[in-house]
């Protein structure tokens, strides 16, 4: 048993739903008790959904326990096969469902039998995976499944597109300005000529999966989700991929020389494509950070200059805390006292990236061990998840959310994303901001605060004019500070109005009541 | 019950495929509520993920409870499950010093039949901090039915009452009536005003179930009568009428001025007391009402059901003037609610609109499919169902808003309207802009 108040990463089946319900006519069905969809309120609140989010539960109940499911998960998922006419059920199951041992593999078996859709179980085990983890493998699961019916029938494309294409593999809901991330990576492939032949899982039919292998390549965004996917895409269907994060200038370069390089690999193997001279995207390269990004000139700008050295903390999912800690030393000249991610299972994967660009790397889930490592440091800046944001305030230190798990204030409806140039802006912006803020306040503390004289004569001073008893005062202290004013000026109000004099809890209510407030 | 009553009342049940809140979730008021307590949730990280992001920022204010977070060794039972809550409590006692630990058994505790109840006596003793066991799991509850289960279980903490003759000693505080105690967990300015009100009458409160400190808890026995201020409290009802011997009076529950009056009414005529200027007050507090009235009258509602008080929402917005098509609720205690369910009855006919239909573990599949045929001007449901519904042109209302709100007592009735009207005032400012549909199709 471990005693906790806070986690970063969710249990595994939000995982799986996430991936399930970023397909377009995919269900899911959670095996689950009563009050365990809480995921359909994050999807519908978060990102603000206007659809019903594709997810229900088969109840585990009482009776459950006592008998087993017997044919309410058949019952439930050939339901929603009528109801929907999904073109894949997933049934999930979780924490609850899967220590009571049921052989869910068979009911899917058996509903797929009676059901137009088709079904399958999610394979993530609740107490080693976590909701990372699991969406990554919910992805694989559901791209081998379909290549695996489309090799079966014969339905796999016979060729390559005709011009370069990529895949885009882990963009997904819920997911730190996915949405973003995903409109900047289509523009910048526009950009270099490579179309795009699928994205997955976000907004795509799992009906179009079997056309995965046409594109000439993967692109995963994020290490998170979507590598187990492009691995078996490699080791299947021979796809080469790039798993660098375009986030940063200098990894947006890196970036797109790597699809350069698989470009020009395939086209020498295959000149068949009609491609015959090299691409080279340094022009572009060059162009992009030199004049429509403003993050190069922005590092070079004196604005920037007074960062220098400037001590920060960082810490998040592996993919955004690698690249913001590269961002914040390469390319800022930031002081990166301590590096860190949560994503444990990929450790050795974030020490290897931020090696030489941070005193220190932290890994960990535990969101006192990140709070004591803040204070201990001291930076002038943090730059982490909700929960550092939250240590920020606590310590007057200000910070730039970089990472999930987030709030509602992180699915911003303006155009934010964190990848390619459009990306390197933002996160300049978000860096500066910070700082400057950081500044402001350090120089308001220097010189006593806002010159600003207290408004005294504007509040009712009314002190003189009424008794409050005991017990009218108690009452009037549990009142919220925020209301508290606005209450006793109304009361006295009122009390002037009737001619009272001494206020107590009655008087308060009376008020209250006449207020009509 | 009469059997008019029967005939009128319609009770339907559907599959229970609906969305609520896991029963844990009390958590979060309860510790706010019992202020020296600490309430450990022994669960998985489903549990703790629901209580991080249904609490928000409330989280990141120390707050007294935790997870006590099963893991593979734990649900192995390669663990001693005595032993690790042993090391937990005591880390507990020496970060918090609490003076009660409350233990929220969950659907997996269920499952692995950890014997919490067995264990908490013993470890009890061992580290001088009172345990009190509740099982609020998704398995067996709906929401708010899990303040129930810990209510009924700290109602065995509570002390006797030491003396037992017919006629209680506690006449020095002036109170001619055997003592009550009043169950629910409500703030404290809203224990304040219905308490006040009892006085208005003549009546002593003696105490209430949960009270402000652990520490506090009313005296309980025989002779004492209690009564239930919400309407998921029927466990405790049974508890304290079984096991304690407490006389339970029956009444509405004072949601809205009408249920208020009913309640202190029905309170008044249990100790012989004729109630004093009730009629008046009420009248004053709809008249108060009156520009919230104008804005619901006529209108219709449709309760997807979620957290038991829907019974008393329906009867009060039907008494304001609205039709009520369909009540969704989670459970229905006929008898526990019975008072209540006569004064839904008397008002419909009062207010000369049919009964409406009462559908316990609805099916929110099924009453989408009823929502978009009858088009009711609101609707009260989950924040799962809000969104999609406001994109489709139907107004909402988020039905947990109604559980944080103060909403008991003559002196909140404008706030249930002030929640009620609040989709139907904003949603009247941009009907005139023409885009209330917002899907496609």
């Amino acid at each position: 048993m471990k005693l906790a108040y806070w986690m970063y990463a969710g249990p595994a089946h939000i995982g799986t739903l996430r991936v399930a319900s970023s397909f377009k006519n995919v269900h899911a069905i959670m095996h689950a008790p009563l009050g365990d969809d809480y995921f359909n309120v994050m999807r519908s609140m978060l990102e603000r959904e206007r659809d019903f989010t594709p997810v229900t539960a088969s109840i585990v109940d009482r009776h459950v326990l006592a008998r087993g499911s017997q044919e309410k998960v058949v019952e439930n998922i050939t339901r929603k096969d009528k109801e929907e006419q999904p073109d894949l059920i997933v049934l999930t199951p979780t924490c609850t469902s899967s220590i009571l041992q049921e052989d869910l593999q068979n009911f899917v078996d058996r509903a797929s039998r009676e059901s137009e859709s088709d079904v399958i179980l999610a394979d993530v085990n609740h107490y080693r995976v976590n909701e990372l983890q699991a969406a990554d493998r919910t992805l694989e699961q559901i791209i081998r499944f379909y290549l695996e019916k489309a090799k079966k029938k014969n339905e796999l494309p016979e060729s390559k597109t005709e011009k370069p294409s990529a895949n885009i593999l882990g963009m997904f809901t819920l997911g730190f300005h996915n949405q973003h991330d995903c409109r900047e990576l289509k523009r910048l492939l526009n950009d270099l000529g490579i179309t795009i032949n699928e994205i997955i899982p976000e907004g795509g039919n799992v009906t179009n999966l079997k056309n995965l292998p046409a594109a000439w390549f993967n692109i995963v965004p994020y290490r998170e989700v979507g590598l187990m996917s492009a691995i078996y895409l490699e080791k299947e269907h021979q796809m080469p991929y790039v798993a660098t994060t375009p986030m940063g200038v200098v990894e947006t370069a890196k970036f797109i020389r790597e699809i350069a390089s698989i470009l020009n690999s395939l086209t020498s193997v295959n000149s068949a494509l009609g491609l015959t001279k090299n691409v080279n995207f340094d022009d572009y390269i060059d162009q992009q950070t030199r004049f429509v990004s403003q993050a190069a000139w922005f590092s070079r700008s004196i604005d920037c200059q007074n960062l220098t050295g400037k001590k920060a903390v960082v810490f998040g999912d592996a993919t955004h805390a690698a690249c913001m800690t590269k961002i914040l030393t390469r390319e800022i000249g930031l002081h990166v006292a301590c590096a860190g991610t949560y994503c444990k299972h990929d450790a050795d994967w974030f020490r290897e990236q931020v090696l030489g660009f941070c005193d220190q790397v932290l890994i960990t889930d535990d969101h006192t061990q990140v709070g004591d490592m803040i204070s201990r440091l001291e930076p002038a800046a943090i730059f982490g998840t909700q929960m550092e944001r939250h240590v920020g305030k606590r310590l007057d230190i200000p910070c730039g959310v970089i990472s999930a798990p987030v709030h509602i204030q992180n699915f911003p409806l303006s155009y934010r994303p964190f990848l390619g140039y459009e990306g390197t802006n933002q996160i300049a912006d978000l860096v500066y901001n910070s700082f400057t803020l950081g500044m402001e306040d350090h120089l308001l503390e220097i010189f006593g605060g806002h010159d600003t004289k207290e408004v005294i004569t504007k509040s009712l001073s009314t002190e003189s004019d009424f008794d409050w008893s005991p017990d009218g005062l108690a009452e009037l202290k549990k009142i919220p500070g925020f209301v508290r004013g606005k209450v006793k000026r109304n009361t006295e109000k009122y009390a002037r109005q009737k001619g009272i004099r001494t206020i107590n809890v009655e008087v308060m209510y009376a008020a209250k009541e006449a207020a009509g407030a | 019950m009469s059997s008019a009553l029967n005939e009128a009342l319609v009770f339907e049940c559907e599959t229970g495929n609906y969305h609520t809140f896991c029963p844990i979730s009390c958590v979060s008021w309860l510790y706010q509520k019992i202020e020296d307590s600490f309430f450990l949730v022994i669960g998985t990280k489903t549990c703790g993920y629901f209580l991080q992001n249904a609490l928000g920022v409330m989280i990141f204010a120390e707050p007294r409870y935790a997870m006590a977070e099963l893991e593979e060794s734990d649900i192995s039972a390669q663990l001693n499950d005595y032993k690790e809550l042993k090391r937990l409590c005591l880390q507990i006692k020496q970060d918090r010093n609490p003076s009660v630990i409350v233990w929220i058994g969950t659907c997996t505790t269920e499952i692995i039949k950890m014997d919490l109840e067995g264990m908490a006596p013993r470890l009890e003793e061992e580290i001088n901090i009172p345990i009190v066991v509740a099982r609020a799991n998704g398995l067996d509850y709906a929401f708010t039915q899990g303040e129930d289960t810990v209510l009924a279980a700290m109602a065995q903490r509570c002390p006797e009452s030491v003396n037992k003759k017919k006629e209680p000693s506690n006449l020095t505080d002036q109170s001619n009536h055997p003592p009550l105690v009043l169950f629910g967990s409500l703030p404290s300015t809203v224990v304040t005003q219905l308490t006040l009100e009892l006085k208005n009458q003549g009546i002593q409160v003696s105490g209430w179930l949960p009270s402000q400190r652990y520490t506090e808890l009313p005296t309980l026995g025989e002779g004492v009568y209690v009564c239930g201020v919400h309407p998921f409290l029927s466990r405790t009802a049974t508890t304290l009428m079984r096991r304690r011997k407490c006389k339970l009076i029956g009444a509405p529950f004072p949601i809205g001025p009408d249920g208020t009056r009913a309640w202190i009414e029905k309170i008044c005529s249990v100790f012989g007391k004729t109630p004093k200027g009730l009629e008046e007050r009420e009248s004053k507090i709809w008249a108060g009402l009156e520009d919230y009235l104008k804005l619901v009258r006529g209108k219709s509602v449709f309760f997807m059901g979620d957290n038991l008080l829907e019974i008393s929402l329906a009867r009060f917005l039907i008494r304001c003037g609205m039709v009520v098509y369909e009540v969704g609720i989670p459970y229905m205690d006929k008898r526990f609610q019975a008072a209540e369910l006569l004064l839904l009855q008397k008002t419909c006919k009062q207010m000369n609109v049919p009964m409406p239909r009462i559908v316990e573990k609805p099916d929110n599949y099924y009453q989408i499919q009823r929502i978009r045929e009858f088009q009711p001007s609101l609707v009260i449901t989950g924040m799962a169902h809000c969104n999609p519904l406001e994109a489709r042109g139907i107004d909402t209302k988020w039905s947990v808003e109604f559980t944080f709100a103060q909403i008991h007592g003559f002196t909140n009735a404008r706030e249930i309207l002030d929640l009620v009207t609040r989709p139907l005032r904003r949603n009247d400012n941009l009907k005139a802009l023409g885009w209330s549909k917002l899907v496609k199709n």
